[in-house]
């Protein structure tokens, strides 16, 4: 009995997160925000590995965020919205991915370069 | 004696059923359906600027635009809320009354400041022939961003009714529930704000 009570008692300390990991979670965002804006606007970070470099940052904080501000994870109450969540990701790659991939050959397959309004209707 | 003790320990369990069954975790989990519904809506938003990011019809491009120092301010006052909410949510656990609403009403001047912030920009865009109608591009940065925007600013009323009734209702179940599924939106449009000064100004800019 009292087992089942302090497991009830910590699983719910990890849905509702405790002072400590607000702090924990603010700092590390703003550490991450800090480390994006830093890399495009000091100039220091190398031109083609820019784009990566955010993104990997962006991924990390939305983790992080996700852990303990959302407080999602793998106890037994956080289970079922993660699971919807990771399904939603799924979906969220599948349309930005497929979009940007679809309309990219579109682009570069069906359209000549950089037409710009004025010659477009030049060719009229 | 024998009978009433039973039907004490009967009615506490039943008791204690009913609380751990109606806590509102339901409602909190259909309101999680939701947003997630949401971020679909901010995906197809995000999808479409990423297709159209270059699509400037010879118009302004985002590095002639974007004021990166400015957009870190925003991305500061919106961080700072989403924490001051978890104080709020914390000291809703802890049944203390006026703190919630200190920490709500803190919540309520960074989220405003950071709208604010974003509709000087919005007009400092406009004022400089760079409206939602100059380009693809723009077009569909206000469409996103102020799709953002709006939803904040759906969050600051939501903010003030919930302010408004914590302090007429108290922390009973009903407020307690409805703070747990504002403290989830509210987390959440801090997600979507990563993505937007990842995607949309930092990227903009390079």
């Amino acid at each position: 009995m009292s087992g089942t009570h302090a497991s009830t008692h910590n699983s719910h300390k990890a849905s509702h997160g405790s002072l400590k990991s607000y702090i924990t979670g603010f700092g590390l965002s703003l550490v991450l925000t800090a480390l994006s804006f830093g890399a495009v606007m000091s100039g220091l970070v190398p031109h083609d590995m820019i784009l990566g470099a955010l993104t990997i940052l962006a991924i990390v904080q939305l983790l992080v965020q996700l852990m303990f501000f959302l407080h999602l994870g793998a106890a037994p109450e956080q289970r079922n919205n993660t699971v919807i969540f990771v399904l939603t990701m799924l979906l969220i790659a599948t349309i930005v991915a497929g979009s940007l991939w679809v309309m990219h050959n579109a682009n570069v397959n069906m359209m000549s370069t950089q037409l710009t309004p004025e010659r477009a209707m030049s060719k009229d | 004696m024998n009978i009433s003790v039973t039907s004490i320990s009967v009615a506490r369990a039943r008791h204690e059923h009913d609380s751990a069954h109606d806590d509102g975790s339901m409602t909190v989990l259909g309101f999680w359906i939701y947003l997630m519904s949401d971020c679909l809506i901010f995906s197809c938003l995000f999808a479409t600027f990423g297709v159209l990011a270059e699509s400037t019809a010879g118009g302004p491009s985002g590095r002639e635009l974007f004021d990166l120092p400015y957009v870190a301010g925003e991305t500061l006052l919106l961080l700072i809320s989403s924490f001051t909410f978890g104080i709020a949510v914390l000291n809703m656990h802890a049944k203390r009354k006026h703190n919630v609403i200190a920490w709500l009403a803190i919540t309520f001047l960074f989220g405003a400041g950071f709208i604010a912030m974003e509709l000087r920009e919005f007009a400092y865009l406009i004022s400089e022939g760079a409206g939602p109608s100059r380009s693809a591009f723009l077009s569909a940065y206000f469409t996103l961003v102020g799709t953002h925007g709006l939803h904040v600013t759906v969050g600051l009323l939501w903010l003030a009714v919930m302010m408004h009734q914590t302090v007429y209702f108290g922390l009973d179940d009903v407020v307690r529930r409805r703070l747990a599924c504002l403290s989830l939106f509210w987390h959440f449009l801090d997600l979507i704000w990563i993505c937007v000064f990842t995607f949309v100004y930092l990227r903009g800019v390079l």
